[in-house]
C-alpha cells in the first residue's frame, strides 16, 4: 500500500495558521515512518511566507489561487482539495481540526472515499499502520482508532502536536490558477470579535467564573489577559448570566481548548467546564473553596479570595513583563 | 417545506464515564441518557422554520430502542413524526451518515438540522458527511439562521469571530449553542407524543471505515500544589510559572 500524504494548509487573511504548521510537522513525521511522499496544498489569494512550510519538513506546496477564494467556501475548497488529492494519487490527507478543518475534512473524506479520524491528539505508527488517539466523552475517555479503508483523512487537534524548531528549508511553491470555483456555499463577510484573541487559539487563557461576582469585575481578567498576551475565557455560569459573550465559554457546550497555561479564577471546575480545558498543559486555580474540583486538576493552586490575589498577580506579572 | 432533524441519544454531560468490560464501550450502569444538547437547538430551529414557512417536520435517530426516548422528547417539543433507524451495533460516523442520508431521501426533506456535535464521541462530523453524501449544501456550527425563499444566510462560529455564510436549499445546518433557546415540552405536547407512533426501520448495513480498537481512561493527573492561601503566594506562583512550567 502506498502512503503518499497530502497536508492542507489553512490561511486566513493570507496568513498561515499555526495549527497548519503543527499538522505539517506531524505529517512529515508520519511520512518518515511510513515511507512515501509528503506535500502540501493551500487555497486562497495572496498568501504570505508560503515557503516556510518547508521548515516543517514539507518540500513542496501547491497554491490553488483565485481572488474569490481568499475567504473560505466549503463547496469550492472541498471540490478543489478532493480533486487535487485524487489527481495526485494521495492516500492520506491531514488537516488541522480548526473550525475550517472540521468543516472540510468530513466533506473531503466523502469525496475521496476515505475513513476519517478528527480531533486526534496522538498518532502512532504500529506495524505500518497509523493508530490515532482522540478524546471522547468530553475527555473522560480516550479512544484508540484505526482507519481501515484504503484512503484516510486525519484532522489534528490544534495546540497538541509540537511543530518543533523550524529548519532553514524552504518549500517549492507551485501556483495553480483556479477558474470559476464552485461557490454554492460561500463566506460573504467575517465579523471579528474586536481584534481579541480567541480562546481556541491562545497559548494562555485567563478565565473567570461566578466567583468574579459581577461583569464589572472582569476588567481584572482582561487586564491580566492583556499583560500575558492571553485570551479571556469564561465559565458557562457567567455566559448564561450575560456577563460575558458566548464566544468566551470554555467547556462541553463551549470551546475545547489546550493552551499552555489556563488560569481559572473563581471557577468551581464542574465536570462540563473541565471537559473543555482539562488538556491544558498547565492549570492554575484561584478559588476560596479548598474543596472546589478545579484543584483536582490544577498544577498550582491558591486557596483564597481572588479579589485579594488578583491585584497582586497583575502587579507581579507587570514586573516580569517590563 | 419538509424539514428533518437528526437527533442522537447520549450520556448526560454530568455522567461519570467508566469503560465497560469489553474495552470498547462504556459501562452504562448508573448513566442517564438524554437528547444530545446540541440537537435541541436543531429541534427548535426546525420548529421555528416550520412555524414560519409551514410544512412538516421529522426527527430521525439511529440507535437502539433507548433512542425512542429522545425521539419521544422531540415529538413532545412539537416535531410531527419520528423515525428510529434501529441498529445496536457499532457504526462509525460515515456509516451512521449513510443511513441518515438514505432516510432523508425517503422523507424528501430539503432542509435538515443536526447538532454541531454529539457529546458521546464528540466527532462533530455526521452533519457534514450526510450533506456531502446527499449533495446538499452545508453550513456547520451555526449560531444564526435565516431563510428567504431558496436563500439561506447563516452565521457560523470560527476562531475569533463569525463567518457570514450564504447558500441555498437543499441544505444541512449543524446547530451551535446561541442559535436559539430550545422550548420546553408542554404538558399537552408530552401527552400527544405518548400517543404518536415511532416508525421503526432497519438501516442497510454498510462496512465501517474506522475501527474502534479500545477505549481507555485518560492518564490521571498528579494532584497539584497548593501554594498558599492569599496574595503572599503570588510571587512563588509567578516563579513556578516562569522557572518550572516555563509558560510565562
Ligand atoms: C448540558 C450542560 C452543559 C454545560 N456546559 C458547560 C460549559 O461548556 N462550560 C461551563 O463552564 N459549564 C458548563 N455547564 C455548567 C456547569 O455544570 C457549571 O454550572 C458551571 O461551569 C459553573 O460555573 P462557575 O464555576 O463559574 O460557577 P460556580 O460553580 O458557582 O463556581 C464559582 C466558584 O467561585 C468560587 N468563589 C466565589 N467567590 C470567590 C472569591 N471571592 N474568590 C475566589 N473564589 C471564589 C466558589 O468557591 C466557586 O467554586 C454545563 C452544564 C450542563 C448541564
Ligand atoms: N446515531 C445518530 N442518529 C441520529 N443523528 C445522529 C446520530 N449520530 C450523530 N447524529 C447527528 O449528527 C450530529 C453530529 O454528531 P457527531 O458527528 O457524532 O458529533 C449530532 O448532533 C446529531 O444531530
Amino acid at each position: 500500500m502506498a502512503n503518499n500524504i497530502l497536508v492542507f494548509i489553512e490561511q486566513r487573511n493570507g496568513v498561515i495558521k499555526k495549527s497548519s504548521f503543527e499538522a505539517a510537522k506531524a505529517a512529515a513525521d508520519i511520512s518518515g515512518k511510513l515511507g512515501g511522499t509528503v506535500e502540501a496544498v493551500t487555497i486562497g489569494d495572496g498568501i504570505e511566507n508560503l515557503e516556510k512550510i518547508g521548515a516543517y519538513g514539507i518540500p513542496k506546496v501547491s497554491h490553488l489561487k483565485n481572488n474569490e477564494l481568499a475567504n473560505y467556501s466549503a463547496s469550492a475548497y472541498t471540490e478543489l482539495i478532493s480533486k487535487f488529492s485524487n489527481d495526485g494519487g494521495f492516500d492520506i490527507i491531514f488537516f488541522a481540526a480548526t473550525s475550517m478543518g472540521r468543516d472540510l475534512a468530513p466533506r473531503v473524506s466523502v469525496k475521496v472515499d476515505a475513513g476519517l479520524a478528527v480531533d486526534c491528539t496522538a498518532l502512532n505508527v504500529e506495524g505500518g499502520e497509523i493508530i490515532a488517539t482522540r478524546p471522547v466523552y468530553a475527555g473522560k475517555a480516550m479512544a484508540e482508532i484505526k482507519i481501515t479503508s484504503a484512503k484516510k483523512v486525519f484532522a489534528l487537534r490544534p495546540n497538541v502536536f509540537n511543530p518543533g524548531t523550524p529548519s532553514d528549508q524552504s518549500a517549492e511553491i507551485v501556483t495553480v490558477t483556479v477558474d470559476s470555483p464552485d461557490l454554492r456555499v460561500r463566506v460573504t463577510d467575517v465579523k471579528k470579535s474586536d481584534g481579541k484573541l480567541d480562546v481556541a487559539e491562545a497559548d494562555i487563557i485567563v478565565a473567570g467564573g461566578r466567583g468574579m461576582k459581577g461583569p464589572e469585575n472582569f476588567h481584572l481578567v482582561e487586564e491580566l489577559a492583556r499583560l500575558l498576551n492571553a485570551a479571556s475565557g469564561a465559565s458557562r455560569a457567567v455566559v448564561d448570566a450575560g456577563w460575558r459573550p458566548h464566544g468566551e465559554q470554555v467547556g462541553q457546550t463551549g470551546k475545547t481548548v489546550s493552551p499552555n497555561l489556563y488560569i481559572a479564577l473563581g471557577i468551581s471546575g464542574a465536570i462540563q467546564h473541565l471537559a473543555g480545558m482539562r488538556s491544558s498543559k498547565y492549570i492554575v486555580a484561584v478559588n476560596k473553596d479548598k474543596d472546589a474540583p478545579i484543584f483536582q486538576i490544577a498544577d498550582y493552586g491558591i486557596v483564597g479570595d481572588l479579589f485579594e490575589v488578583m491585584p497582586v498577580l497583575i502587579e507581579e506579572v507587570k514586573k516580569i513583563k517590563s | 417545506m419538509k424539514i428533518a432533524v437528526c437527533v442522537s441519544h447520549v450520556p448526560d454531560t454530568a455522567a461519570k464515564i467508566n469503560i465497560g468490560s469489553n474495552g470498547t464501550s462504556i459501562d452504562q450502569t448508573g448513566v442517564t441518557f438524554v437528547v444530545n444538547p446540541y440537537d435541541e437547538f436543531g429541534i427548535e430551529e426546525a420548529l421555528k422554520t416550520k412555524e414560519k414557512l409551514g410544512g412538516e417536520t421529522v426527527a430521525i435517530s439511529l440507535g437502539g430502542d433507548a433512542n425512542k426516548e429522545t425521539l419521544r422528547k422531540s415529538l413532545a417539543m412539537g416535531i410531527d413524526n419520528a423515525v428510529l433507524l434501529k441498529d445496536d451495533s457499532y457504526r462509525d460516523s460515515l456509516s451512521v451518515a449513510k443511513a441518515l442520508a438514505e432516510e432523508i431521501k425517503v422523507q424528501g426533506s430539503e432542509l435538515v438540522f443536526f447538532g454541531k456535535q454529539s457529546v458521546d464521541f464528540d466527532n462533530s462530523i455526521v452533519g457534514q458527511l450526510t450533506a456531502e453524501l446527499l449533495g446538499f449544501n452545508c453550513v456547520s456550527v451555526v449560531v444564526s439562521f435565516t431563510i428567504d425563499g431558496n436563500k439561506i444566510i447563516c452565521e457560523r462560529e470560527i476562531e475569533g469571530g463569525k463567518e457570514v455564510v450564504e447558500t441555498t436549499l437543499p441544505a444541512v445546518i449543524t446547530s451551535q449553542k446561541g442559535l436559539n433557546e430550545p422550548r420546553y415540552a408542554s404538558l399537552k405536547g408530552i401527552m400527544a407524543a405518548k400517543k404518536k407512533e415511532i416508525i421503526e426501520k432497519t438501516p442497510a448495513s454498510v462496512p465501517n471505515y474506522v475501527e474502534l480498537i479500545a477505549l481507555k481512561k485518560p492518564a490521571a493527573k498528579q494532584p497539584g500544589k497548593i501554594i498558599g492561601t492569599d496574595s503572599s503566594a503570588v510571587p512563588e506562583l509567578v516563579r513556578l510559572l516562569r522557572e518550572e512550567a516555563k509558560v510565562i
